[in-house]
């Protein structure tokens, strides 16, 4: 269909996009991958050296390493989980007919907009406090002693803060899909003497797949840098309990200022993000094949 | 003809008021968000009426990411700041690199030999200053007078940690929301390891053998880390793997806490009637000791301001310095809230000044915490390197933070005191290796 | 009867609805709150809803000890500038990728898609270094051209998907008729893409509003936005709850604003082809 001279302008019209990020891409990852060779500490200048493979095998031997590895997949498996399910419930109920809708639409998306280190002070001090939090305030109302939530589950309070400003997006998303959804195929069903949950896993489920696969695909982007909500709440610990690969990467670049250790940390958290990515791109590739 | 005379004299207002733009320098000054410097932009006025040349831009920050935002700034040379304000610990190793213009110029009526000689000689490298110090500090005990009565308990001025655990375990209600102690809980190395390194001191612990092996397979910081977990786990406050100075100042002026023991700094803070509720009711006592041993935790900090080298607005910059850390300031300070807010732990002449301590009942034992720190020999033990509640070697940031780290889960409840020793040796130890201390 | 039952379902799910919605955006709520109250009421307890004396005092300290307006205006002009720039990069891209296809064109996409993954603290001393040798530390060109080059690959997606939707029967009609790339593009395209490019433009916007790492990063203090405003609040000593979200209220009111008013828009374009 397109002729000769289109898909010449169509090149033409991408390749400022391609150059442009594969330049982002290339310059910094080819310093990143030169100075993840030299024993390079900011602080001590004058003292670079070539150092081999050495800040590799510290990176992948430290024992934070694992425990950076199996915080990131929790991390970003559970607010995936608890987007998608609750987007999909606030969805069904958002699809109802109800009086204020639009306010109550207004406020669901709210958290959307608020800045990862605003939610994540805000959560930290006014809610999880175990002294002064709203939620201390509550547990000794009801004459409970106050759970300390930063201390003793760290990674599922990072995990609820982050879930918390990306549920709106999961939820407009799967609300636009189900609107969608032909409500004739629904009646029809009902008529068939269809129970509502039938319904829903045979009707419902299969309609929202695209829109989930999208869900996590953006998501996953976003979420495998998760940073602000760590280094404002727990600072990755206590120990080693929610230090992602994202905050491991930072202790080494800038608080040991261990430039060689944090750019081998950075290439690794790369390839990583890649193979996620190609993980990803296979699964979002078929459903949204059209 | 009016009107040409208005408009010549609009006009010359419009070249006056360009030319004063134009010769007026800007410096960018980064500072810490703690109450004293905020006070300090407050009193700007006062520079800038004096040196109408000069403007000020500040760029206040949290602690922890004005450490970053300035160290990577300076370490790439990206000039960004005219004037710094940085620790103790970096001042030295900065100074070393060469990355400080020295301050051996200060102008006249500055008096260089006022600053007390312990906080100076931390600022200092082959004697000369590379930094002017706005407020320093040592670590001391401070306790609720009321409580300790109530619960019939006195504490010495000179306490060991026994008569310590003691009166936390007497003064501890859990029912009333009163804890007997607060302490640092917050991984960090200048927060919970600021603390526990100091209690290490006190117990004759040290982070590293003369061979730079780490330490913390001795009896000593076991001992050190079963006592403050025991202290903390029976008598602190909730949470308090997460709470830094903030957050237990923050108690304390709320009377959670019976005692605290931190930052001679705190003082003013705590005795300050508009913040505090507890602010009549506060007593002090020396940084406590272990039973029958000499030396205590020598804990010395400073926040102090500097000019990176190669910043092109020098003489604006170290004008900036000298009027904040003179004595001029102070007494503006004094003038405007009070003595008892003056930033303290810089100049003798504060602490000979009759006003200041008839307003700071806190004077005394400050100076006298102060005057107590040997940098040089922190622990009974030979070390080799200098510091007092942190090692002065570029890598501890690091590396304390990666052992607060361990201290802090075990304080959360997550690992027990010998695991978190194993780790904190086991890390320290790679650390070493990996930046060649030892082989 | 029929209808009684639905009214009843209705106003269960009313009930539900708002119990939801109030329980999602309390934090927020909470916060604003909390931004009238004084120090020491900020952290009472019990908790006080409304019944405090309600003071402005914290907005007073803040804008005293901050040049709020010039961090606000650094944040308008970093999202607005780096969105605009990123749509006109992306715009032909998406649109050429959408209507001439080509078999590499999916890896392409994928390909961008994947640069969002880079860690940015992996790479902020190589960009430091160049931002530093380029002068470009500090000023908000820097950081326009950051955010466009970061946030470039969900605009490029976006539209893209927004653009395979339009029927591509109409392109052809259109060229049928003798209408030039250049027509097709203005009188064709142009419209229909037009709810896409809009709903691209609010969500570029606020990602760039919030993005906290390379903004505080690559400034100091002229084109500082408000995520280094919030920075200076985050824990100072003593009491601070109350500052804390005023500070807060301060940053987020405008995007959560501008959100508000453009939801419609935002959320039509907002299905990344989600929907068939």
């Amino acid at each position: 269909m397109a002729t000769q001279h289109s898909r010449a302008a169509a090149r033409a019209m991408l390749s400022p996009s391609v150059l442009l990020l594969l330049a982002w891409m290339i310059i910094p990852l080819s310093m990143t991958l030169y100075f993840s060779f030299l024993r390079f500490n900011l602080l001590m200048p004058g003292m670079e050296e070539w150092a081999g493979f050495d800040n590799y095998r510290y990176f992948l031997t430290d024992p934070a390493f694992w425990y950076a590895m199996r915080n990131t997949l929790v991390l970003v498996g559970g607010v995936l989980v608890i987007t998608i399910v609750g987007g999909t419930l606030l969805g069904l109920l958002l699809d109802q007919d109800f009086f204020g809708q639009g306010i109550v639409r207004v406020l669901v998306i709210a958290p959307f907009f608020v800045m990862p280190t605003v939610s994540a002070l805000v959560w930290k001090n006014m809610f999880m406090n175990p002294v002064n939090g709203l939620f201390a305030h509550f547990a000794q109302a009801l004459g409970l002693q106050p759970f300390d939530f930063l201390a003793q589950a760290p990674l599922l309070s990072i995990i609820v803060i982050v879930a918390w400003q990306w549920l709106p997006f999961a939820t407009l998303i799967l609300l636009t899909a189900l609107q969608s959804l032909d409500s004739e195929q629904l009646e029809a069903a009902e008529m068939d003497g269809a129970s509502p949950l039938s319904r829903f896993i045979y009707i419902v489920v299969p309609h929202l797949s695209r829109a989930i696969t999208v869900v996590i695909l953006i998501q996953t982007i976003f979420l495998l840098s998760v940073f602000a909500e760590i280094l404002v709440t727990t600072n990755g610990g206590p120990g080693y309990a929610s230090t992602n690969l994202t905050y491991l990467v930072y202790v080494q670049s800038l608080l040991q200022f261990d430039v060689g250790g944090g750019s081998a940390g950075g290439v690794v958290a790369i390839i990583l993000a890649n193979i996620v990515a190609i993980f990803l791109m296979r699964m979002i590739g078929k459903n949204l094949e059209s | 003809m009016k009107l040409t005379n208005a408009q010549a004299l609009l006009g010359a207002c419009a070249v006056a008021a360009l030319s004063t733009a134009a010769t007026a320098e800007t410096i960018t000054i980064a500072t810490v968000n703690n109450g004293d410097m905020i006070r300090m932009q407050g009193l700007a006025d006062d520079f800038k009426a004096k040196n109408p040349d000069i403007d000020l831009e500040w760029v206040t920050l949290e602690e922890n990411i004005l450490r970053q935002r300035v160290t990577t700034d300076i370490a790439t040379k990206g000039g960004q700041y005219d004037v710094m304000t940085i620790g103790n610990y970096e001042v030295p190793i900065w100074g070393k690199q060469g990355w400080l213009m020295p301050l051996d110029d200060m102008p006249e009526g500055y008096d260089v030999g006022d600053l007390l000689p312990a906080i100076a000689g931390g600022l200092s490298v082959d004697g000369k200053l590379y930094a002017a110090p706005f407020y320093g500090e040592s670590a001391m005990v401070m306790y609720r007078t009321d409580l300790a009565e109530k619960a019939g308990v006195t504490i010495p001025d000179k306490p060991n940690w026994d008569q310590i655990k003691e009166a936390a375990a007497a003064m501890t209600d859990k029912d009333n929301g009163i804890y007997g102690i607060c302490l640092r809980g917050k991984a960090g190395w200048g927060e919970n390891m600021a603390f526990i390194t100091s209690m290490a001191n006190s117990e004759g612990a040290r982070w590293f053998d003369m061979d730079w092996n780490p330490q913390f397979d001795s009896p000593e910081w076991k001992a050190t880390l079963d006592g403050y977990l025991d202290m903390m786990t029976n008598y602190g406050p909730p949470g308090s793997s997460s709470n830094g100075f903030n957050e237990n100042l923050a108690l304390f002026q709320q009377g959670k806490c019976g005692m605290w023991i931190d930052a001679t700094v705190a003082a003013s803070f705590v005795t300050d009637p508009e913040d505090s509720t507890v602010a009549d009711k506060v007593g002090y006592a020396q940084f406590p000791n272990k039973a029958g041993m000499e030396g205590t935790g020598h804990w010395l900090w400073s926040w102090n301001l500097a000019v990176p080298a190669g910043s092109t607005k020098e003489d604006a910059a170290k004008k900036f310095i000298a009027w904040a850390t003179s004595k001029d300031y102070t007494n503006l300070v004094a003038a405007q809230d009070g003595w008892r807010a003056a930033p303290p732990g810089t100049r003798t002449s504060l602490y000979e000044n009759a006003d200041y301590q008839a307003a700071a009942p806190f004077a005394a034992m400050t100076l006298a915490a102060i005057n107590g720190v040997d940098t040089a020999h922190p622990t009974v033990q030979e070390v080799p390197y200098t510091g007092s509640q942190f090692v002065a070697i570029p890598e501890f940031q690091g590396i304390g933070t990666a052992v607060g780290q361990q201290f802090s889960a075990a304080l959360a409840g997550q690992a027990t005191a010998d695991q978190a020793l194993q780790s904190a040796q086991a890390l320290t130890t790679r650390e070493m290796k990996k930046a060649g201390y030892i082989k | 009867m029929a209808r009684k039952v639905t009214s009843r379902r209705m106003a269960i799910v009313t009930v539900v609805a708002w119990a939801v919605g109030f329980a999602i955006f309390f934090p927020i709520l909470w916060t604003i709150i909390t931004s009238f109250k004084t120090e020491a009421e900020a952290i009472a307890s019990p908790p006080k809803f409304l019944n405090f004396h309600w003071t402005l005092e914290n907005y007073i300290t803040v804008n005293e000890r901050s040049n709020y307006f010039r961090h606000f205006m650094n944040s308008v002009v970093i999202s607005v500038g780096s969105t605009l720039l990123a749509l006109l990069i992306a715009v032909p891209a998406a649109w050429s990728m959408a209507f001439v296809p080509s078999k590499r064109t999916k890896d392409i996409l994928m390909w961008m898609l994947s640069t969002k993954m880079l860690p940015p603290v992996g790479v902020l001393i190589p960009i430091y270094l160049m931002f530093r040798n380029l002068g470009l530390l500090d000023t908000r060109t820097g950081l326009v051209i950051v955010l466009t080059l970061i946030n470039l690959p969900i605009v490029i997606w976006m539209l893209y998907t927004y653009f395979k939707e339009i029927p591509v029967d109409i392109l052809e009609a259109a060229r049928m008729d003798g209408a030039s790339l250049k027509s097709e593009i203005i009188y064709v395209l142009t419209p229909m893409a037009v709810p896409g490019i809009a709903s691209t433009l609010l969500l570029n916007v606020i990602l760039a509003w919030n993005e906290a790492f390379w903004t505080l990063n690559l400034t100091a203090a002229k084109a500082a936005p408000l995520t280094a405003f919030i920075a200076s609040y985050s824990s100072p000593e003593g009491l601070f709850y109350a500052k804390l979200s005023a500070a807060s209220t301060m940053a987020i009111a405008p995007i959560l604003i501008m959100g508000w008013f453009s939801q419609k828009q935002l959320v039509r374009g907002l299905t990344f082809g989600a929907v068939k």
